[in-house]
């Protein structure tokens, strides 16, 4: 990884073939790119240099001894043998080095078939080992539910020590002793927690390393590769699923060095596991007289047909509800908003989480991430409002973190509880969330004072309220001189009350001083639903004059007879779930397309169409930079689920609807991308809104954020992402001052009154957590008996 | 010459003495006709026959699911399924040979580090129904049973040449 680009040729002699060469590059780079093989263990091309392997060794004329190529920089007049005797000489005696204490456990080991030791092996060690002495072992650690150690087979390359420094920007696993009693450790037990700690599987050349979920299913060369795109956040990452007879066996990243380079995280690696969950779908189901029946699709499609018909016939298509899924494909939100607009349905939405919808017909056609993935390395400041990106979308913060420590890019964090960060921040505030607007006031008054405009007509209410706070000069003035810097709205400040406000006053920020705003929206596809119409107020491609709706807010208007959900828990994928479902409860027409079924939906629904997930099916996410990205299906749907723009296909066949005879998923994409063609991203926010604040005060009141491993369904049932420790439980979190205020104490619980419902829970002790804040994770078991995600609450001791 | 020299042979029936000394031949030679099944050929320590699979000797099975012999099996008859046992040893849940797909050439002996998966001398089976020929892990860890003693000494007699 050569850190400044110099400019400057060299030509070197490689093997006889001249070649051109960057001064400064290392040696073993430029034979990579012209595609000369030299072996190696420790260099990786993401990672620093550490050249402990000694395994590159090469033969430089003019030099007394070999030298690693991956350490050598090049100069000019080079001249080098990568395969000269001397070399292989050299060559050949680290291999047997290295061959020394290798357990010759091949045939358990799990990486056996893609390891880089066992093919290097075959090109450069002997076939008998000189040695008789006993071989080194080293005991196994428990480094925690993800990863499983073989410490036995580590070859000390270092280059999962070097990623948690460098990539995951955490010291968890280390190199302790030295010569014969070196060996990699975690400095503390079960201490492997960083979101993105599986990516030291595919880095390990050997079987030290290797994925516990999937540990001794398959052998790497029985497994077919299908590329494919992660589900879980809006980066997109690109990945590859590797099945075995139509079985998901595991996730690995796809390079693709404008998105996710060598990386995913966790989430995008494990997720696949919740695919053979107990909980899942595998027959259409209709409830009669309260009991559930297996039945076949033509009975479902046409009962779905039948009772929606009989619905928009007695009370009109305004009277169904559809949620749809953020995490749905784009052709399914597409096709789902299709058929519902079709039957005079415009409550639509995929914001589920959002509680503040009041400048909805101001908000871009796509809220986009303000510029490309890649160039979020290249920031030199930002400011992050309401996201917590290191565990919501991991390879951002990934970008951030490079930016930070390559470029020294000033980023500063205004939350609503203070996340800790692998990278230098230049501020990290946390507020409680009823202050955050009166905060971000602050900042877009500093902002105004410092480019000297006055207060816009619209927002003087609102910066007349704001806090003062001095200290946000700094923020500003660092935006303002950055050459590339960026305001982000993150996923918590799409749920917050007043996220309206918010997103006015981001814009301002980042209009006075020239920085770009962006969105790091939740889901995977939350673009791609924007772009296909699910939202009430726009059709497909933003069109305004499409059949219109209310949206989540208002609940009590819309007052639904009939609810159509896609990929949606209601319980657990909607901000206010204690409200939906009174809302949907009794004797409503439920119509759920899902993968899983859940209590609520076994609860309430009448029919449960099964759909396939996102290895099931073809489909397209639209990433957060607006990127399209078609992936084709892995395996086949577990039992008789069928990839929902299948169903939905069908269904608006059986409904009798005009434009549903695609043949592919492909001609829905194209359909839908034609409609886009003309789009043209923009984040910017009209002055023509108009703002109202809602009711803060200094008590205390209800926050709480979506735990990175309660996203979305198949998450919430991937048991061994639900062992680390980012998977949350239904919990209070106060901090110490709140907690002596109160006279409550850690371990107990407490009783929480929020309006006319109470709940007792566990209370834990956390000072992350800002004043008079209440902290309450949200989608995880047991969230739905608890009223809206934000209010006033009371806590008292049992 | 030529005519004469056939002129003799069709008269001295030349050629039919000569099939008669063939038949003569045999006829007081060493019979090596067995009457099977009372009577059997005897077997090379290298018969490929039905497949078994192996056990140590304390009652551990020996396959560790490598799944070497699957990757070899030129005719795809070997399926294995592996997962982890709770002591944490790698092992199959599934081992099922196809004897309709098995050509018997022996590559999947050849290729067990482990010697668990061998072929016995055992040739006289046939199936009456079709999915009956899938030869079972508990089917193949119970002919290994019975047949360990034999097994084990065929190794052994073969074990210098390997």
């Amino acid at each position: 990884m050569s850190e400044a680009i110099n400019t400057d040729w060299v030509t070197i002699t490689v093997d006889g073939q001249e070649m051109q060469a960057r001064k400064g590059a290392m040696l073993i780079e430029v034979t990579d790119r012209e595609n000369i093989h030299v072996p190696r263990f420790c260099y990786h091309k993401k990672l620093s240099v550490a050249a402990n392997c000694r395994m590159c060794l090469v033969e430089v004329e003019k030099a007394p001894k070999p030298l690693p190529a991956c350490a050598t920089p090049v100069m000019d007049g080079m001249v080098v043998h990568t395969r000269s005797d001397y070399a292989r000489a050299a060559q050949h005696s680290v291999m047997e080095f290295l061959l020394i204490n290798h357990p010759l456990d091949c045939p358990i080991c799990d990486q056996g078939g893609e390891c880089e030791l066992q093919d290097v092996a075959m090109g450069y060690g002997n076939d008998v080992s000189q040695y008789v002495e006993g071989k080194r072992v080293v005991l196994d650690k428990s480094i925690g539910p993800l990863i499983s150690t073989e410490l036995t087979r580590c070859i000390h390359c270092t280059r999962c020590v070097r990623f948690g420094e460098e990539i995951a920007g955490v010291r968890e696993l280390g190199m302790t002793s030295r010569g014969e009693h070196a060996r990699i450790a975690t400095y503390i037990q079960e201490a492997v927690t960083s979101e993105m700690s599986g990516n030291v599987i595919d880095i390990c050349p050997v079987g030290a390393l290797t994925a516990k979920p999937s540990r001794f299913a398959a052998r790497a060369w029985e497994m077919t590769q299908h590329p494919s795109i992660a589900a879980h956040d809006c980066v997109g990452s690109n990945i590859f699923v590797h099945t075995l007879r139509n079985k998901v066996i595991r996730v690995v990243p796809r390079d693709n060095e404008a998105i996710n380079e060598a990386w995913i995280s966790d989430r995008d690696r494990f997720s696949y596991e919740a695919l053979q969950s107990e909980q899942r779908l595998r027959t259409p189901m209709l409830k009669q007289n309260g009991e559930w029946l297996e039945v076949d699709w033509d009975t479902a499609l046409e009962f779905s047909a039948k009772a929606l018909k009989s619905v928009v016939e007695e009370h009109g298509g305004d009277k169904i509800l559809a949620l749809l899924s953020p995490n749905s494909t784009t052709e399914e939100l597409y096709l789902a908003q299709k058929l519902m607009r079709a039957l005079g349905c415009g409550n639509i939405d995929h914001r589920l989480r959002q509680s503040d919808f009041s400048d909805q017909d101001e908000a871009p056609v796509m809220p986009w991430l303000g510029q490309n993935i890649e160039d979020l390395s290249n920031l030199d400041a930002a400011l992050l409002v309401g996201a917590n990106v290191r565990k919501e979308q991991p390879i951002v913060a990934h970008r951030l973190r490079q930016a930070a420590i390559k470029r020294d890019a000033q980023i500063h964090l205004l939350n609503t509880r203070e996340y800790p960060h692998h990278f230098p921040l230049a501020s990290n505030t946390a507020v409680a969330q009823q202050h955050l607007v009166s905060h971000l006031a602050a900042i877009a008054k500093t902002a105004l004072a410092v480019s000297k405009h006055d207060v816009p007509n619209y927002l003087k209410k609102i910066i007349a309220a704001a806090a003062s706070e001095t200290s946000y000069r700094e923020i500003v003035a660092q935006l303002t001189k950055a050459e590339n810097s960026t305001v982000f709205l993150g996923e918590q400040a799409a749920m917050h009350p007043d996220f309206s406000v918010l997103r006015s006053l981001a814009a301002v920020i980042a209009e006075q001083t020239g920085s770009r705003l962006g969105y790091l929206s939740a889901g995977a596809n939350a673009a791609g639903a924007w772009l296909a119409g699910a939202v009430p107020h726009r059709g497909a491609a933003g069109k305004t004059d499409a059949v219109r709706g209310e949206h989540l807010g208002h609940l009590g208007l819309i007052n639904p007879v009939a609810c159509f959900l896609l990929n949606v828990e209601p319980e657990l994928d909607v901000a206010n779930a204690h409200a939906l479902l009174s809302a949907i409860a009794d004797d409503k027409l439920i119509v759920a397309m899902t993968a899983f079924t859940s209590p609520a939906l076994l609860a309430t629904a009448d029919l449960l169409l099964p759909i396939a997930t996102f290895a099931e099916t073809s489909g397209t996410y639209v990433n957060a930079e607006g990127f399209w990205q078609s992936f084709a299906g892995c395996i086949a749907p577990a039992g008789e689920a069928r990839p929902a723009w299948k169903v939905l296909r069908v269904l608006g066949n059986v409904l009798g609807l005009s434009g549903f005879d695609y043949m592919s998923s492909e001609q829905v994409r194209d359909e839908l991308r034609e409609l886009c063609s003309a789009i043209e991203l923009d984040n910017s926010v009209p002055d023509t809104v108009s703002l109202e604040l809602t009711a803060t005060s200094d008590t205390l009141m209800r926050a709480g954020d979506v735990p990175m491993y309660s996203g979305d369904a198949i998450l919430r049932r991937a048991p061994s992402l639900q062992k680390t420790v980012d998977a949350q439980t239904l919990c209070v979190r106060i901090n110490s001052k709140q907690a002596n205020q109160l006279g409550v104490a850690e371990e107990t619980s407490v009783i929480l009154k929020q309006n006319e419902l109470s709940a007792s829970l566990p209370l834990v002790i956390d000072d992350s957590i800002p004043d008079a804040c209440c902290w309450i994770p949200l989608a995880v078991g047991g969230s739905e008996a608890l009223g809206a995600p934000f209010g006033n609450v009371s806590l008292s001791k049992v | 010459m030529k005519a004469l020299k056939h002129f003799i042979k069709s008269f001295t029936l030349w050629e039919l003495l000569k099939g008669l000394s063939v038949t003569g031949r045999y006829f007081f030679s060493r019979k090596i006709t067995v009457q099977y099944p009372e009577e059997k050929t005897p077997q090379s320590p290298r018969f490929r026959g039905l497949h078994a699979l192996r056990r140590y000797a304390n009652g551990e099975e020996r396959c560790i699911a490598c799944k070497l012999c699957e990757a070899v099996c030129p005719a795809l008859a070997i399926t294995i399924d592996s997962e982890e046992r709770e002591d944490g040893t790698r092992r199959t849940t599934r081992y099922d040979i196809d004897l309709f797909k098995c050509i018997y050439c022996g590559f999947c002996e050849e290729a067990c580090p482990v010697d668990s998966i061998v072929e016995t001398h055992i040739f006289e089976y046939h199936f009456e129904e079709r999915g009956t020929q899938i030869m079972t892990k508990q089917m193949l860890l119970e002919i290994g049973d019975q047949h360990e003693a034999e097994i084990a000494a065929n190794r052994q007699a073969d074990a210098r040449y390997r």
